[in-house]
């Protein structure tokens, strides 16, 4: 390699930036989708390199399930108010009651739900492009994902209808009331948002390093005990996702390797407790990311759905 | 897992290309499988499928096609991207469909790529998608080309067949001019030479598959000479706190071709005006030189005007700028391109109007031969047309320069993206108004 070559990260990286200016020049009102887990964590790093010295310009936008970790919660907070940056948190019990979403009895995850909230978040405050940190080797319907992704008025994408994307040249042009979310990590792999993470020296919340937890079995894999319910005449926001009598329980070293929610992310095994420990434990992995997400093994076509119906 | 964790390594990105059933999808699976990139649960997942579908065969097909009509149709909508390591580099996977209706997606998995493999069923031999996806690698100027000569063993593995095949190509390869072309026979149904080298062709002796992806050097496939750096966003910090930066003014684009140096001669075109590099600043701090393609933000010694759209380059190698565009185009969408028609034309980081005033000619696919007299172009036709725009571009010929000498059309009303487009070598270069300016 000569001196005027890229290594995989800056490539990876030039590339991003590359996107995120993209989006900061061709629309009105883009916002930066910051949910704390680590691929939005890369993404501010690429915002704050592709915008600095200049104010990062966009806000940050949260769509809550309100299952979420804590720690996580915290460190998103506390990110934001680092940066200078605006976040704007929706949430899911909100939009319930208001009427724009209505659980279903049957389903425990609050996935599907996050659609109305974070099209209702796009209408309030007339968004025309979120910046999200999804990337095409996590899902077989991801793959297929343009960076520049085209919704329509309802917020649909349309595998089959998308506009070809072409050397670097993204078509951003909308008419009203459709709008555009824009994958600046595509081409990221797990392991390169952990390589970027360690060669930035990124912090990340502390349940991805392993930590004391107790969980209890379900569905093959290890779920975190929902915080108590706090008898506060209301019904219990984890009803469903609290260990069954039946269900084995443990206290175990643990860490998340993806994070949904407390409902749907399964904890791994694990005594990685450094990035570098993290990374050598991806090399070594045998089960890809996403197979510690309940919300994903429904079907096989279970993110394909979500993603034609308006999900991130 | 053999995952580079500790070296930095480069990235290759190439695309699949070839008709239905010529294995494509196969094969990824297949270098994804034998290079052991693939994961328990995604193992399963096929196990699972197989099961249900494949009457317990496993479909490495079933890999990349992602969608829900793909999995039904056994054929591939979409491109889809794949990614896999091995300790040597890192592979971006375009998998690109081979229907004629979807050719589109060719050449969008295409544009970006260092290298194509376009796959040939050994018993057809060339067919005309193989002749169309030679000639779009060859047009979009793809530096490398593997030849997958696919499903020896139906063949039983005969070099003769091998041999015709290549004969067949190299009829035409000449008025393609590619420069880097490999022919590899295979199976990828039974990973002969995909990853392993195959005991059935001990008459072929050059690499697997993965072992050229593995060595192909790609070192020179950025353009490195003569400097461009498209403005794609004005930095201006708002309300400083920091004093230094009441004044900072930066541009911020991906050079697109050529080194900055501080301290060097640069002029900003169209306007013409000449200033010096005072800052390459990054977030990581300030650099003394930069190349294409990292993203960087340039602080100039004077305070000129300068915008998105506008193109600061260098003193040597200069660009072309004018209204009147001569160029290839893919035609990307079922309504047709006719002559009169306005589109937006987006090129660089800047967007103009620009009317049809010709279709030259549509190439034809099989032949290469250009046919005069073309009253339209329509979906997944290529051919030579003139444009004006309503602004000049600052361009370099495609065959130079990949990032300048390429645009796309936009149409007006659907925003929908019709056409991929590829710039010939200016007529002129522009014309510096200030003497000093070349060295």
């Amino acid at each position: 390699m000569n001196s005027y070559h890229l290594d995989h990260l800056q490539y990876l990286e030039t590339e991003a930036i590359h996107v995120m200016r993209e989006v900061a020049a061709e629309f009105e009102r883009p916002a930066l989708l910051f949910s704390g887990g680590k691929d939005s964590i890369c993404m501010l790093r690429l915002a704050e390199k592709a915008f600095r010295p200049s104010d990062i310009p966009m806000p940050f936008l949260n769509i809550e399930t309100g299952h979420e970790f804590p720690e996580l919660l915290e460190f998103r907070d506390r990110r934001a108010k680092e940066l200078g940056s605006k976040l704007i948190v929706r949430t899911v019990d909100d939009a319930i009651a208001r009427g724009l979403a209505t659980a279903s009895t049957s389903e425990i995850s609050r996935n599907r739900l996050q659609i109305p909230v974070l099209l209702g978040a796009i209408e309030e405050f007339r968004f025309d492009c979120c910046i999200g940190g999804a990337r095409r080797d996590e899902e077989k319907a991801r793959a297929k994902e343009r960076f520049f992704s085209f919704r329509d008025g309802f917020g649909q994408w349309d595998p089959k209808n998308q506009r070809p994307e072409i050397w670097n040249l993204y078509n951003a042009r909308l008419s009203p009331g459709e709008n555009m979310r824009v994958f600046p990590l595509s081409n990221w792999t797990e392991m390169d948002v952990w390589e970027y993470i360690r060669r930035e020296k990124l912090e990340v919340p502390n349940i991805y390093f392993s930590h004391e937890r107790e969980c209890f079995r379900r569905g093959g894999q290890w779920l975190p005990i929902p915080p108590p319910h706090s008898d506060n005449g209301q019904p219990d926001p984890y009803a469903g996702a609290r260990p069954k009598p039946n269900e084995k329980r443990a206290k175990l070293i643990v860490r998340v390797r993806t994070i949904a929610d407390m409902i749907s992310t399964g904890m791994i095994e694990s005594r990685a407790d450094s990035v570098d420990d993290i990374v050598a434990e991806i090399a070594a992995a045998r089960v890809t990311e996403r197979g510690t997400r309940a919300d994903d093994k429904s079907s096989e076509a279970a993110m394909e759905d979500r993603k034609k119906a308006g999900y991130f | 897992m053999p995952v580079p964790a500790h070296h930095p390594v480069d990235i290759l990105r190439f695309n699949t290309c070839g008709s239905v059933d010529d294995g494509k999808s196969t094969l990824i699976g297949r270098l994804l499988y034998d290079s052991k990139n693939l994961m328990e649960d995604q193992i399963e997942a096929l196990e699972r499928s197989a099961d249900i579908t494949g009457g317990g065969q496993i479909n490495l097909a079933n890999l990349t096609d992602g969608l829900r009509a793909e999995r039904e149709q056994g054929i591939t909508i979409d491109v889809a991207y794949r990614y896999f390591a091995t300790p040597k580099r890192k592979f971006i996977v375009a998998d690109t469909p081979g229907h004629v209706q979807y050719t589109r997606n060719m050449v969008t998995g295409a544009s970006t790529a260092n290298l194509s493999i376009v796959l040939v069923d050994a018993r057809q031999g060339v067919i005309e998608q193989s002749r169309r996806h030679t000639c779009i690698a060859s047009l979009l100027r793809i530096p490398h080309l593997v030849i997958a000569v696919n499903k020896m063993d139906l063949v039983d593995w005969s070099e003769e067949r091998f041999i015709e095949i290549r004969d067949q190509f190299e009829e035409f390869l000449p008025r393609l001019d590619m420069k880097d072309v490999k022919f590899l026979p295979m199976s990828a149904l039974n990973g002969d030479n995909v990853v392993d080298p195959s005991p059935k062709t001990p008459w072929y002796t050059g690499p697997t598959l993965l072992g050229h992806l593995e060595s192909v050097h790609i070192g020179s496939d950025w353009n490195l000479s003569g400097f461009r750096l498209p403005v794609q966003w004005v930095n201006r910090p708002n309300n400083p706190t920091d004093p230094r930066l009441h004044d900072f003014r930066g541009f911020s684009g991906q050079i697109a071709g050529g080194i900055v140096k501080v301290g060097q001669k640069v002029m900003v075109l169209p306007s013409g005006l000449v200033s010096r590099v005072k800052e390459i600043w990054t977030y990581n701090g300030p650099l003394q030189e930069a190349f294409c393609p990292r993203s960087i933000t340039l602080v100039l010694e004077d305070d000129i005007d300068v915008s998105r759209g506008d193109m600061i380059i260098g003193p040597d190698n200069l660009p072309g700028a004018s209204t009147e565009l001569h160029a290839k185009v893919c035609w990307m969408h079922p309504r047709p391109l006719q002559r009169g028609r306005k589109y937006f034309l987006k090129h660089t980081t800047q967007t103009v109007q620009a009317v049809v005033t010709e279709i030259e000619d549509r190439i034809n696919v099989s032949t290469f031969e250009p046919e005069p007299d073309a009253p339209e172009l329509a979906l997944n036709d290529i051919g030579e047309i003139r444009l004006k725009a309503s602004k000049p571009l600052i361009f370099d010929g495609y065959a130079t320069n990949r990032l300048t000498g390429s645009f796309i059309l936009i149409e007006q009303g659907t925003n929908a993206t019709v056409a991929a487009g590829m710039l010939f070598p200016p007529t002129e270069a522009v014309k510096p108004e200030y003497t000093d300016f070349s060295i």
